[in-house]
C-alpha cells in the first residue's frame, strides 16, 4: 500500500507542473501574468489595445527579466474571486493585481508576496449631490462592494466599529460597481483609493463624484507568487527591487546607458557592469539593466500610470521613497 | 484454442468479470483523484478541514429574509443564510412557473390563433434565448427604476424604485393566533367535507357546493373572528430616513430579476410539457364525454386533465430540478444564494474551495433527491390504478 500510494505520489508530482516556474517560464517562451479585469492606471487595456498601468508594468518588468523582452507576456484577467484559484492551479505564474498582502493570504492560502508596488488604503466614493462629507454620516446607506476582498471585511469592521448601519450590495468587478453606483442602485462605493480614483477618472462627468476623506484600512498592494518556489518568488521580488532601487540611484531609461560608465558601485552593480547578480538569480547580467531601459523606473512607471499628470491624479504620498517622506523601501543591492 | 476461452464463453463468468474489471478501475481512478488532491494541496500548503465553519465570517449579508445576520456570525450560518435564500427563490419561482406554464399550455391550444401564436411567440423567445441573459435583462430594466428618492408611490402605500419594491409589513398583535387557529381549522374542515362529498356522491349521485362552502370556510370564518377580536393587526409602513426607506417590507431587484426570469423561463418548457400532456389524450375521449352531456368545464377537469398529469408529472419534475439549479445563477446579479455567499464570497474569504464547493454540491444534490422524492410520490398517486 505504501508503495502504491508513493507511485501516485510521484504520478501526481509529474502532473503538477510548477516544479521550478522559472524553468517552467522560459521552456514556454512567455510569461503568463494574473490581472484585474480592467482598472485605469493598474492594468486596462490602452488606446491601441496594449495593457498599461502600474501591475502591467510590474509583469513586463518580469517578463524583460527573464526574456530581455517586454512583449513576452500574456496577460490574464481574473476577478476578485478567481485569482488565488488561478494562482494556485498553476494558470498563471504570478499575479500583479491590485491585491492587498494580508497574514491568511500568505500564510493559509499557500502564497508568498513578494513586496508592495502601491501603498493603498480603502476609502469611500459618493455623488457630490449627496451631500456626505465624512463617512461616519453614511448610517443605513446602501453600499456597493466587491465580494471576496479584503475591503468587504474592513467595511463590516468599520460600521460595526462606528456603530452604524449599511446595506451590502455584492458585486463582482469594478464595471460592477461603477454601473450600479452611477445608476443610484447604491450610495457608496467603497474599494481601495486608488480604485477609486481610477473609477472617478473614467466617469463621464468626474465632478459629480467625491471620494470622502477617510481611510479605513491599510491595504499594501503587491504581486505574488506560489509559495515554496523560491527561486521564482526572487526573479519576481528584485524585478521589483530594481526598479525601485534605480529610482533611488537617478538611473532612468533615458540616462541608463550613460549610468553604465557611472562611478558610483551600486549602479554598476545593478546594471550588471560589475558582479553577478544575474547568474544567482539564473537571469542574464543585464536582466535589471533591461527593465530600466524598457520599462523604466519606479518613479517613471508611477508618474505614467496615476501619477499627478493622470487622469487619475494620484500624488505620490505613501509611495514616495523613504528619503522623500513615503515609505518605499529597497534591500541593498549588493 | 477453444479450452483456453472456456471460461469466457461462460456468460455467468464472463458477466462477474467486466463488472469487477469496471467497478476496480472506477476505484482505482477515485483513488488517484483523491490522492492527487490531497498530495498537490500539502505540497502547495494549503491548508484543509472543517474548523473554518466555526470561525466568524467578517462580511455583511444585506439580503437575508428569515435569518438575522451579522458579520460576527459564523460561516456556518452563511450557509444557512444561503440555503434558505436558494430555496426561497426556486419554492416561489417553481410555483408562479407552474401557474404560468398550465395557463399558457392550455392557451396555446385555444382556437383562438391570435392568442395560440402570442403563446407560440413567447415559448420560442424564452426557451431559446439563454438564461443568464434573461437574468440580467430583467436586472438591468429594473436598474433603470428611478432612483430612491423619486420613488414611484403606488396606491399611497408602495414605494418603487431600483432599491426594490417597498410595501407596508403586517404586525400581528395578541389575539391573532386564534385568527391563525381558525384558519388552519377551516382547511381540515375543509378537506373533510371534500372526502365526504365525494363519498356521498359515489353512493347517491347527490352533489354538495364543496368549492363555495370551502372558500367560506377558509376566507369568511376567520374574517368575521379578525374584527370581532378588534383588528389584531397593523402595518408598519416605510418611511425614508436618510439613505432608504426605513422599515416596510421590501423586495430587492436582485430577487425579483430572479423570480422573473427563473419562472418566465422555466414556465415555456412547462407550457409545452402540458400541451403535450393535453394532445396525448385521444379526441375520442373529449368527443365521448361531450356526447354524454358533460360541461366543457367538467370534461376538462374530470376527463382530460387527470389522464394529461400522468404525461405531465415526469417531465414537471425535471423542470423543478432545472429551476432550483439554475438559481445558482444568481451570482450573475448578486443574488445572495448558496453559490453566491458559501460557495462564493466564504470560499474566497477563507481559501477552502474544495470543502466549501463539495458542502455546495451535496446541498444540491439533497434538494434535487427530496424534490424527486415528493413529486415521485405525487405521480405514483395520479397513475392509473388497474383494478
Amino acid at each position: 500500500m505504501k508503495k502504491l500510494l508513493s507511485i501516485f505520489a510521484v504520478a501526481a508530482f509529474a502532473f503538477s507542473a510548477n516544479a521550478g516556474t522559472l524553468d517552467d517560464v522560459k521552456n514556454r517562451g512567455f510569461l503568463k501574468c494574473g490581472v484585474t479585469t480592467g482598472l485605469a492606471g493598474f492594468a486596462a487595456p490602452d488606446d491601441s489595445g496594449e495593457w498599461a498601468g502600474l501591475d502591467a508594468d510590474m509583469c513586463r518588468a518580469v517578463a524583460v527579466a527573464v526574456f530581455g523582452d517586454r512583449s513576452k507576456v500574456e496577460f490574464i484577467t481574473t476577478t476578485g474571486k478567481s485569482r488565488f484559484p488561478t494562482l494556485a492551479s498553476g494558470e498563471v505564474d504570478m499575479l500583479a493585481r491590485n491585491t492587498t498582502w494580508t497574514i491568511s493570504r500568505d500564510v493559509n492560502l499557500g502564497f508568498e508576496f513578494v513586496g508592495v508596488n502601491f501603498y493603498d488604503g480603502q476609502g469611500f466614493m459618493v455623488p457630490s449631490a449627496l451631500g456626505v462629507s465624512s463617512a461616519t454620516e453614511l448610517d443605513g446607506a446602501t453600499v456597493c462592494i466587491q465580494t471576496g476582498t479584503t475591503t468587504e471585511l474592513n467595511l463590516a469592521d468599520f460600521f460595526r466599529l462606528n456603530g452604524i448601519s449599511y446595506e451590502a450590495l455584492p458585486i463582482e468587478t469594478n464595471d460592477e460597481g461603477k454601473e450600479n453606483l452611477f445608476a443610484g442602485r447604491c450610495d457608496v462605493y467603497t474599494t481601495d483609493a486608488s480604485g477609486l480614483s481610477s473609477t472617478r477618472a473614467a466617469a463621464s462627468n468626474p465632478d459629480k463624484w467625491k471620494v470622502l476623506p477617510e481611510i479605513i484600512s491599510k491595504e499594501p498592494l503587491g504581486p505574488l507568487v506560489r509559495h515554496g518556489d523560491h527561486q521564482w518568488g526572487d526573479v519576481v521580488r528584485w524585478s521589483l527591487n530594481a526598479m525601485i532601487i534605480a529610482e533611488e540611484l537617478g538611473v532612468t531609461s533615458e540616462n541608463v546607458d550613460a549610468q553604465m560608465s557611472s562611478n558610483v558601485p551600486e549602479v554598476l552593480r545593478l546594471l550588471g557592469v560589475e558582479g553577478n547578480y544575474g547568474e544567482m538569480l539564473e537571469l542574464s547580467n543585464d536582466w535589471a539593466y533591461q527593465i530600466i531601459k524598457q520599462i523604466g523606473n519606479y518613479s517613471e512607471s508611477y508618474e505614467a500610470n496615476v501619477g499627478p499628470d493622470t487622469p487619475l491624479e494620484i500624488a505620490r504620498g505613501l509611495n514616495a521613497l523613504w528619503t522623500q517622506g513615503g515609505i518605499l523601501y529597497a534591500p541593498p543591492f549588493r | 484454442m477453444r479450452s483456453n476461452l472456456g471460461f469466457f464463453s461462460d456468460e455467468k463468468f464472463r458477466s462477474i468479470f467486466f463488472q469487477t474489471l469496471v467497478v476496480g478501475l472506477f476505484a482505482l481512478g477515485l483513488f488517484f483523484v483523491i490522492s492527487t488532491t490531497s498530495y498537490n494541496l500539502e505540497k502547495r500548503n494549503i491548508a484543509t478541514g472543517w474548523s473554518f465553519l466555526q470561525n466568524p465570517a467578517g462580511f455583511d449579508i444585506s439580503f437575508s429574509p428569515f435569518l438575522e445576520f451579522k458579520s460576527t456570525d459564523t460561516h456556518l450560518k452563511v450557509y444557512f443564510v444561503g440555503v434558505l435564500n436558494t430555496l426561497l427563490v426556486s419554492v416561489t419561482g417553481c410555483i408562479a412557473a407552474t401557474i404560468l406554464g398550465f395557463i399558457l399550455g392550455i392557451v396555446r391550444l385555444s382556437s383562438n390563433w391570435l392568442l395560440s401564436r402570442l403563446v407560440y411567440i413567447y415559448v420560442e423567445f424564452s426557451r431559446n434565448v439563454p438564461l443568464l441573459l434573461q437574468i440580467i435583462l430583467w436586472y438591468s430594466i429594473l436598474i433603470q427604476l428611478p432612483r430612491v428618492k423619486q420613488s414611484l408611490q403606488v396606491l399611497d402605500v408602495f414605494y418603487i424604485s431600483n432599491r426594490g419594491l417597498y410595501s407596508p409589513r403586517p404586525i400581528f398583535e395578541s389575539g391573532f393566533s386564534y385568527v391563525l387557529i381558525a384558519i388552519v381549522l377551516a382547511l381540515i374542515s375543509s378537506f373533510l367535507i371534500n372526502r365526504w362529498a365525494k363519498k356521498r356522491q359515489d353512493k347517491t349521485g347527490q352533489q354538495f357546493p364543496v368549492f363555495s362552502s370551502s372558500i367560506g370556510l377558509i376566507f369568511i370564518v376567520p374574517l368575521i373572528l379578525f374584527f370581532i377580536l378588534g383588528s389584531p393587526m397593523s402595518f408598519e409602513h416605510p418611511e425614508m430616513k436618510g439613505f432608504n426607506f426605513k422599515g416596510g417590507l421590501v423586495i430587492r431587484p436582485e430577487f425579483i430579476a430572479m423570480f422573473l426570469a427563473l419562472s418566465i423561463y422555466t414556465a415555456a418548457f412547462i407550457s409545452e410539457i402540458v400541451r403535450a400532456g393535453i394532445m396525448s389524450v385521444s379526441k375520442g375521449q373529449r368527443e365521448a364525454s361531450a356526447a354524454i352531456g358533460l360541461k366543457q368545464t367538467w370534461i376538462m377537469r374530470l376527463i382530460i386533465i387527470p389522464q394529461a398529469l400522468r404525461v405531465i408529472v415526469p417531465p414537471l419534475t425535471s423542470q423543478y430540478l432545472n429551476l432550483t439549479k439554475n438559481s445558482s445563477l444568481g451570482i450573475a446579479v448578486g443574488y445572495a444564494d448558496l453559490v453566491h455567499g458559501f460557495g462564493g464570497i466564504s470560499l474566497n474569504q477563507t481559501g477552502q474551495a474544495i470543502e466549501c464547493m463539495a458542502i455546495v454540491m451535496a446541498t444540491y444534490l439533497s434538494i434535487s433527491l427530496t424534490i424527486s422524492f415528493f413529486m415521485n410520490i405525487y405521480n405514483r398517486s395520479i397513475q392509473f390504478k388497474e383494478k
